[in-house]
Formats: C-alpha cells, structure tokens, sequence
C-alpha cells in the first residue's frame, strides 16, 4: 500500500491533489500546502499564484534571481505564459473570486467552518499576510493540517478558542485521518484516510460531525 | 528638473516622528539604500508603512533592530523576531492589516478615496473598532486611508523624468505607494535618458516620482 510510504503530510498533500481540476487557479500557503503540486496527476495543470505578485509560479529553475521569490520568500521561478502585477491587482484577484483554490494550514478549525492560523496570543503573533483576504475571497478553501497537535489535542473543535482568520470560510478539512466537508448543518465526514479506522477519528476528534452513508455502510 | 540625488542629500529629509512607507516583500523590492540613509539620518520614532518588517538585518528590517520606528503599520512582522520582541515589551506599537486591505488603504490614500468596503476580517480581530457597513445583505468593513510624509520605493530602472520600471515581484507595494505620500523617493539600478523608456512599459510615470537615488552613483 502506498500510505505506508508516505509519512502524514504527504499523506494529507496527496489527498489535496485530488481537489484540483486541470486549470484551476490555485494559491498555496507556506509550509505543507506547498507540497501539493508534486502529487498532481500529469493530466491537471494547475496555475499558481504567488500573493507577492504573479501568476505561474514555479519551482526554482537554474540560477537564483533575487527579485523572484515566493510568498515564503524563498527563490521561485515564473513559468511560460506568467505575468508579474503588483500587490493590489494580487489581492484583487484574490479577494475577487478569481482564485479558484486556496490550501492553507491550520490551527484551528470548527464545525462553523472558522479557521484560525495566524496568532497565538501572548506567544505567537506573526500577522497574517494574506491569508485573511485568501479564506474570504477564494471559491474554495482547504485546510490542510495534522489531525491534532503536537501534544495529542484535537485540531478540530466544535468552537475555535483561537482569535479566526476567517469565519464560516472552510470547504474542506483534509488531515491524515480523514477528510471533512463544512456544510450549513456543521462537519460531515467524508473519508477515511487508508488504513484508518472510524473509532480512531471519533477519538481524536473534538468536534461533533455526521458520517458520510458510504463510510458507514463499508 | 533634476531629480537625481545623492544618499547625503536623501539623509537630510528624514526627522524625527516622519511618517515613511516603504515597498517591499520579505526584503524583495526594498530600497536597501534609502533603509540605510534612514539609518544614518539618526532620526527616530518613525511611522513605519510596510507589508512586513523583513529580517533583523534586511529589508525594513534594520530600522526595527535599531530602534528608529516606533509605530508600524504592516501584514506581517513573523520574519523579524526583533519586532514581535519589541511589541510585547511595550516598546513598539503594531497595527497588523490584512495584507489585501493594507493595500486597498494605500491605494484610497493614493487615490482620494475616503476608504474602501472590504469583507477581509469580518467575524474576527481586525472588526474591532471599525464601522461595519451592510451593502446588499453582505457585511464589509469600512477601512480607512493611508498615506505617509515620505514614500521609499525600489524599481529596476528609471529614466531622467522618473518614470519606472520594475523587475519580476519586485514590483510588489512600490507602484501604490508612489501615490500615497507628499515625497515620493525611488531607488535604482539604473538610469536612462528621457525617451529611453517606451511609454508603453512605463510602470510608474515619472510625475509621482520626485526624486531618484541611483544605488552605486550615478552617470
């Protein structure tokens, strides 16, 4: 089995791949998110826009120009057929609803759909760059984040105790356990990860969420 | 008129408690020879309008480290663990803006607008003591201008008259930020003569630019 191979974020970026169509216009958070476009099938291009200024971000390419850096600041390529703008026509695209999918990850998450990612107060507190205008204005929005924290605790709460980046602004909850959907009537849970049993999300879940009739019936 | 001018020159506009802002992401598109005239200027509790505040060493970043702002205004200050320090020792006022709204608030300072309708960070922090206004069922939030006494901004090239143009996502906060403040200075790799730049590829005229500082001297 391949799961056994890949270690949880890998896991989790291989089942964000899957959410995305051939052309979709697609923003990655820093971090994790950026491991998507490797799982990709050859058959779905994405396009990506990088929130410091282009469309057709691409992996570094030869020599480091050090005006091309992506949203994490690191060196970064432009592919045929890009363009450069500046930082308003970046947000306009992307508060606009040109964005087709954003991947961030997560702190937090709720059963409203809240995300909050960007401060832990009295601890953490970097800001959060764009990714208040990526959950408010993408057609789409995925968290991709591990099941829980570093200290076993549940990363998907009925209520968000952390200040929000966004509210009611999630689609999509993909972690290495499972995979949840935000719908009016809160969290329903579409899959199982390979390999993992409904208990074992049951038990590591804070939030309460409906089941997906296929995962009961299997 | 001639806008060139040498780093002494830059040096003598700066006093204290100035308002600047500067372009810039992660250090990329920062005017790291206007930062250091700042630097030398031995000017202090600047208002400081950035994305982010860069690196200790880099970008923005030195003016942090070296006690020179006392307020800043940006998206993101995570990359420079001197500015969270200062922050929560009291030392630093902060005012952390989406970074889709901080530009929107440059471009109505720039533009004569009285602010701009935004739905980023309704439902959280950024609401507080803001007007909420309903525009056909959807709440947005009102938020305000921005400008500053000083802009700082870095493009590739510039001709003699000051129009711009900027190299790959360098170009970032630099085109809005040429609007929004009463001194407009930009830095340069190179300069060409009037005519030079075809007028099609002129990313900022040169009549929001008052005055170019050619990093390593000029002609």
């Amino acid at each position: 089995m391949v799961s056994t191979q890949l270690n949880s974020k890998q896991i989790i970026a291989a089942r964000v791949a899957k959410e995305m169509k051939d052309g979709d216009v697609v923003n990655l958070g820093i971090g994790l998110p950026t491991m998507v476009p490797s799982f990709l099938p050859p058959s779905v291009n994405v396009i990506l826009q990088s929130e410091n200024g282009y469309i057709g971000l691409g992996p570094l390419d030869g020599e480091v120009d050090p005006d091309l850096v992506n949203a994490g600041g690191q060196p970064a390529s432009i592919l045929p057929g890009g363009a450069f703008f500046d930082s308003l026509f970046s947000f306009e695209l992307i508060r606009g609803g040109h964005v087709d999918v954003t991947v961030l990850g997560g702190l937090e998450v709720d059963a409203e759909g809240n995300l909050a990612n960007w401060m832990v107060p009295g601890k953490m507190v970097p800001g959060m760059g764009g990714a208040m205008d990526l959950v408010t204005g993408a057609k789409k929005v995925i968290v991709a984040m591990e099941h829980t924290a570093k200290n076993g605790s549940s990363k998907i709460l009925e209520q968000c105790r952390l200040p929000l980046t966004g509210k009611g602004v999630v689609d999509l909850i993909v972690t290495e356990l499972a995979v949840f959907r935000v719908t009016d009537e809160g969290l329903v849970l579409e899959e199982l990860q390979d390999g993992i049993d409904l208990k074992t999300v049951q038990e590591k879940t804070e939030a309460s969420f409906k089941i997906n009739q296929a995962i009961l019936e299997n | 008129m001639d806008k060139i001018i040498s780093k002494e020159e830059v040096s003598s506009i700066f006093k204290d408690g100035m308002s600047v802002m500067a372009g810039g992401f992660m250090g990329v598109g920062t005017p790291q020879g206007l930062v250091s005239a700042i630097l030398e200027a031995e000017v202090k509790d600047i208002t400081l309008i950035v994305n982010d505040t860069a690196f200790i060493e880099s970008g923005v970043g030195p003016l942090i480290s070296n006690g020179r702002v006392k307020k800043v205004i940006a998206s993101h200050i995570g990359t420079n663990p001197e500015t969270g320090r200062q922050m929560l020792a009291g030392e630093l006022d902060v005012e952390l803006v989406p970074q889709g709204t901080l530009a929107e608030r440059v471009r109505a300072g720039g533009s004569g607008l009285g602010g701009v309708l935004t739905p980023t960070g309704v439902g959280t922090v950024v609401e507080e003591g803001k007007e909420k206004i309903t525009v056909d069922g959807r709440e947005f939030l009102l938020e305000k201008p921005l400008r500053a006494e000083v802009a700082l901004l870095k493009a590739y090239k510039a001709d003699k008259a000051g129009n711009l143009i900027y190299h790959r996502s360098a170009r970032n906060f630099n085109p809005l930020m040429a609007l929004a403040a009463d001194l407009v200075i930009v830095q340069v790799e190179q300069v060409v003569e009037i005519g030079e730049i075809d007028p099609d590829e002129v990313m900022t005229p040169g009549i929001l630019v008052d005055k170019i500082f050619v990093q390593g001297g000029c002609c």
